[in-house]
């Protein structure tokens, strides 16, 4: 089977039943995305899947046929962080940073959809993702920092 | 003079790293050849084993199985009692106790390879409650299932509340807590020339490395622990890894071949180590102004099966018993007991949230019997410069309850929202009932008594001859800050911009021991070191113009190194409990305004509003990070989080009914932070890693009181719980009437 | 594990009639769960996502039909669930987080049938009809008649749900969806309700429709209650009586999530502030 990864194509021909979560990781080497719980509750392996995000611990990659599927690693340019991973960076939106790939890819597709610039908005795009280290408030930061930037 | 970068908000040295995707933590590493292996654990709470079984069905000569006959040293996890084996045998003391290992090279296989193993137990009467254990119904560990026994006394409690006034009790109860760090714990194995290689998701390499000579019978330098990105640690990852890295290390010896183990979410919760429940008593004896006479407290924590840690907990939860007050009376008890339960460990605070938890709370007990505001009575005891502690230590420098506490009364509108919240209260057409809580702690920074002493922690700097330095310690990263926060205060010691300055990685083969990164140590105690180890490079620069070529001469680079010493006129007897326990105290002041569905008892935070006097904050953003961060871990377990147990065995070991805060089960927290210099650590700097967990607890109950009349001594305070309490203070109104 | 993929729905009708026992996958946000956790090894798995013609919203003679395959983001944000049924796109909200309301189906949602399914208790109030397909041809089931007991329906093998009927409610008095969760987002029900409430000028009851989730194997409507406040004014003794009756059509027990007297009285209270006007909006 086909699918688009990171805006490359990619072709896959294991089970179809494995999890979208361990082809990115083992197959196609991009560990970026992480596990944290196995059951779509804690959000770290979030992917974008044709622009909306998705937990890929629970989409087998049989489903992901002729899909595009981005990852953390699509987000910065050739040694340029995007401006939300920059205002992640610059906000304390990272600490341990296991939950950030899936924090970064709910908040960009928030960002994208045209989501609210407000910090309810903003905790409601990312209330599929867990965090145990910020208490979040300076994601929100950080998201909100990222969008007050955007047209 | 250029401007130094303590004080601001350098950014995180691994930052770009986490937010790429580049970082890699230990499940990130394709290591070649190595197989997963996996861990047969003890169905039942306490039994011999009788039997253990293989489904003839599964392919077991693919599998590569260790037992506790394989274990070439000792089999006993090295901690402070060596009593938990790194496997069973021939008894299981819990539930989850680990058995035996499976190695395969496909990691489903070797998951499925557990259900194919069957573990038969002749069961033995367990003991599940600390009461039980405290009755001696059965004795599960020693003579008497206590794993430490500690009392702390200062003049003469029982005459003072004989003639006390006013004498106030109360009972308080505080549950277990799960770490919940989002990475689950993972050590990869294996053996390179003769030397046993661990790396993993920690937090002290060098527990882990005198953990493993023992059971490998290997000496230090055939022995070396490298960290790998960790995902959250919270004390999790303290001591636990000792056991995990020791499992995946003897699949490695066994195998051959190198052995990766990573726990899913389920394991993680059922069988790793948790904060320690406990049960605090006080009487209290005051004058009729509210001045404290005599504290008597007596504190039991649930140790679960092994020692671990325990003793040391326990050691910082009597020692934090009085709250940051002055009592001229003083007698606490305290002990540790065993139970046949997964042994609880290390959890940010570290026995002081669950004392804490009482004598905060307990103000508010004392405030009605005495119809007094419980915040004056906070304000009339609270420790000054001068105050003298139940260990008899005397506070000199740093010392800021009152000023935290006058800082969140002021910032949280005090007076004010009480009066609107009675307004509220009043009116029957409103769907809620709003409360106002405050809490104030202290809380030591580094090792307790003379743990720092014991520790001879080492920390140093190198240079190269072009003059890059690097920081050498083996204090790890695991979210909380110390990479930034100590690069920092290196590059301002030297005087050299930040980013010049960066982080070796923690690995016992190329830095030194610094201790374990714990305790709210890694800025104070090892930022001092550095500080030291960078003025001692400093001067030897300049001895050679500033040029760092001529500084190494032949040498690649050159090390400095600063070793642990006390400072001058401390000292502390492990024996009596007299003396400086804490080289510094935190102190931290909260209030927590919520409301109470009157249809659903369901609560929702309002406002949150906290100060912390951290001594300095070397980088404001990563120290607001901890108090935030913290508050919100602290008010998931005062509101949400509950691990239910049947016969030993939590009940819901799921993200999904373990549950903890999201985005909008909490407001954004307002953190002031206070500087009050603490001339003993690094421009001034104390730690913050823990005290943000003190104070939670007790604001949220007090303002579940303010909002609903109820007393509520205990956690976490689901609706469920409030439920109950209302409908049975309800039953007793109508019952009186 | 064997895994089939239907590219349209003659293809989906053939392989289940081919394969009856093969188990069916929409979103995976349920059964992705089950197969992490080893609970489906050695089943067919028969793959619906692809057809798209069962992922559509289209407007239908007094109501709407909703596909199978349409997710919970597209029914919380469509302006027509928006404006005729507000307590389902409500209820959509608040299963999960945005991953999974991206993801996960109605249709995926009602097969599943767990008792604490947040869009239930308003299809049940909206007395959504359930149109099952199979190879033979076509049947409808009331919403409620499709549950058999906890994650258990009444589907045949071989069938699929194809779509949901909305029928349009008339304009109620009043109207409520309460879900209390184990916390604020990403949660799973305690109990949760839906209700529609019509009056008379005279303020009494013309018709009233409640219902409950997590509070028994399925969702319950609550008959009773319903049955004793048709034709009556809300006085006190009234609303006194039909709160005393929810406890006939519920069954809420102990878990690891809550308790049974909370789930029961904090569903009594929703329903004693739904009747008075003091919860719920018009």
């Amino acid at each position: 089977m086909k699918l688009t990864v990171n805006g490359k194509k990619r072709s896959y021909a294991g089970l179809p039943f494995k999890r979208l979560l361990d082809v990115l990781r083992e197959d196609f080497g991009l560990t970026g995305t992480k596990e944290g719980c196995g059951e779509g509750e804690c959000g770290a392996c979030t992917v974008l899947v044709d622009g909306e995000p998705v937990n890929s611990c629970l989409v087998p990659v049989g489903q992901m046929e002729g899909a595009q599927v981005e990852t953390v690693e699509s987000l910065a340019s050739a040694k340029k962080l995007s401006r939300l991973q920059s205002a992640f960076l610059e906000k304390g939106g990272a600490q341990c940073g296991i939950c950030t790939p899936g924090m970064l890819m709910a908040a960009e597709a928030h960002r994208r959809a045209g989501g609210k610039k407000t910090r309810q908005a903003v905790c409601t795009a990312v209330s599929g993702n867990l965090c145990r280290c910020t208490g979040y408030k300076h994601i929100v930061d950080s998201v909100m920092a990222a969008l007050k930037g955007r047209k | 003079m250029r401007k130094g970068t303590v004080g601001a908000n350098a950014l995180r040295k691994e930052g770009p790293d986490k937010l790429t995707g580049a970082a890699r933590y230990i499940d990130d590493y394709d290591i070649p050849g190595a197989l997963f292996g996996v861990t047969v654990r003890s169905p039942g709470p306490r039994g011999r084993i009788k039997d253990v079984r293989f489904d003839l069905a599964f392919p077991w000569d693919q599998c590569v199985i260790a037992t506790a006959k394989d274990i070439p040293g000792k089999n006993a996890v090295h901690l402070l009692g060596d009593d938990q084996p790194l496997l069973a045998d021939g008894v299981v003391n819990h539930a989850l106790e680990p058995i035996l290992l499976i190695a395969h090279a496909d990691r489903a296989t070797a998951w499925r390879a557990l259900e194919h193993v069957h573990v038969d137990l002749e069961p033995l009467e367990p003991v599940l409650t600390m009461e039980d254990s405290l009755s001696q119904k059965q004795v599960v560990w020693g003579l008497d299932n206590v794993f430490k026994d500690i009392t702390i006394v200062k003049g003469d409690a029982q005459a003072a509340l004989a003639e006390a006034p006013v004498v106030v009790e109360g009972e308080y109860r505080v549950p277990h807590q799960e770490q919940a760090y989002i990475e689950n714990q993972g050590m990869a194995a294996w053996f390179e020339d003769g030397t046993l290689v661990v790396m993993g998701s920690l937090q002290c390499p060098y527990y882990v490395h005198k953990a493993l000579q023992p059971l490998f019978a290997l000496p230090p330098e055939k022995v070396r622990v490298i960290h790998a990105v960790t995902g959250g640690g919270f004390g999790g990852k303290e001591e636990y890894p000792n056991m995990i890295g020791g499992h995946a290390a003897l699949l490695a010896l066994k195998a051959k071949k190198p052995v990766k183990m990573v726990y899913d979410r389920t394991e993680d919760m059922l069988a790793t180590t948790k904060r320690h429940p406990a049960v605090v008593r006080h009487r209290t004896g005051l004058t009729k102004d509210g001045k404290l006479l005599a504290q008597e407290v007596d504190i039991v924590m649930d140790g679960g099966a092994y020692m671990t840690l325990s003793p040391v907990v326990l050691s910082r939860g009597i020692l934090h018993a009085s709250g940051p007050y002055e009592c001229p009376n003083v007698s606490f008890r305290a002990r540790a007991v065993a139970t046949n339960t997964p042994p609880n460990g290390a959890f940010r605070g570290f026995g002081a949230p669950q004392t804490l938890f009482a004598v905060e709370l307990h103000w508010e007990k004392i405030a009605a019997v005495l119809k007094k505001d419980s915040i004056a009575l906070r304000r009339l005891n609270a420790l000054r410069p001068g105050s003298t502690m139940a260990t008899g230590q005397v506070l000199k420098d740093s010392v800021s309850a009152v000023q935290v506490l006058d800082t969140v009364v002021k910032k949280s509108a005090w007076a004010k929202t009480r009066q609107a919240h009675a307004r509220w209260n009043k009116d029957p057409k409103k769907p809620t009932w709003r409360g106002l809580g405050l809490s104030l702690v202290h809380h030591g920074g580094g090792f307790t008594g003379n743990g720092e002493v014991y520790l001879k922690s080492r920390a140093g700097v190198s240079i190269d001859r072009k003059g890059s330095v690097k920081v050498l310690a083996g204090s790890t990263e695991m979210g909380q800050g110390a990479s930034s926060t100590l690069a920092q205060i290196v590059a301002d010691a030297l005087g050299l911009p930040y980013d010049s300055v960066s982080v070796e990685r923690p690995d016992t083969a190329n830095v030194p021991d610094s201790g374990p990164t714990v305790a709210s140590r890694t800025t104070m105690v090892v930022g001092g070191l550095l500080k030291r180890a960078a003025e001692d490079l400093k001067l030897a620069l300049a001895k050679h113009g500033g040029s760092a070529k001529r500084l190494c001469g032949d040498a690649l680079e050159r090390r400095f190194l600063a070793e642990y010493e006390r400072a001058p006129g401390m000292s502390f007897d492990d024996k009596t409990y007299k003396g400086d326990a804490y080289a510094t105290y935190g102190y931290g002041a909260l209030a927590v305004e919520l409301e109470v569905d009157k249809a659903t008892w369901e609560t929702r935070l309002l406002r949150v509003v906290t100060a912390q006097d951290v001594g300095k904050a070397v980088n404001p953003r990563v120290v607001e990070g901890q108090i935030v961060g913290g508050t919100v871990q602290g008010l998931g377990w005062a509101l949400l989080e509950q691990c239910v147990y049947k016969a030993g065995v939590m009940q819901n070991p799921r993200l999904t009914d373990y549950v903890i805060p999201t985005a909008l089960d909490v407001p954004d927290v307002e953190a002031l932070i206070v500087e009050n210099p603490f001339p003993g650590g690094p421009f001034g700097a104390k730690g913050v890693g823990e005290m943000p967990m003190d104070l939670p607890g007790p604001a949220v109950a007090a303002a579940v009181l303010a909002a609903t009349g109820l007393f509520l001594p205990f956690l976490p305070l689901t609706p469920e719980r409030i439920q109950a309490a209302a409908d049975a203070a309800q039953a007793e109104k109508e019952l009186v009437s | 594990m064997r895994f089939l993929r239907a590219r349209t729905p003659e293809e989906a009708l053939r392989l289940a009639e081919k394969h009856p026992d093969a188990k069916p996958l929409a979103g995976g946000t349920d059964l992705m769960v089950a197969w992490n956790a080893g609970r489906l090894d050695g089943k067919t798995m028969l793959d619906l996502s692809p057809l798209k013609a069962w992922a559509r919203i289209s407007p239908a003679k007094d109501g709407a039909d909703v596909g199978a395959l349409v997710t919970h983001a597209r029914l919380m944000r469509h302006p027509e669930v928006l404006k005729f049924w507000p307590l389902l796109a409500e209820a959509c909200g608040t299963v999960g987080g945005p991953q999974i309301q991206a993801r996960g189906t109605l249709g995926g949602n009602i097969a599943n049938a767990s008792p604490a399914g947040d869009p239930f208790p308003p299809l049940a109030v909206y007395e959504a009809r359930v149109r099952l397909v199979h190879a033979g041809g076509r049947r409808e089931l009331a919403f409620l008649d499709v549950f058999a007991g906890v994650k258990k329906t009444h589907l045949a093998p071989g069938e699929l749900i194809e779509s949901v009927h909305l029928p349009h409610p008339p304009k109620p008095s009043r109207q409520l969806f309460r879900k209390i969760g184990t916390r604020a987002a990403q949660a799973i029900s305690k109990t949760m309700m839906a209700g529609l409430l019509w009056l008379e000028r005279d303020g009494a009851v013309r018709e009233v429709r409640f219902a409950l989730g997590s509070m028994a194997p399925t969702v319950k409507r609550l008959h009773a209650a319903e049955e004793f406040l048709r034709g009556r004014r809300l006085d006190r003794p009234t609303v006194d009586k039909a709160v005393e009756l929810l406890a006939a059509d519920v069954s809420p027990i102990d878990d690891v999530r809550s308790t049974r007297a909370y789930r029961l009285r904090a569903a009594q209270n929703v329903f004693r502030g739904f009747l008075e006007g003091r919860l719920g909006r018009s």
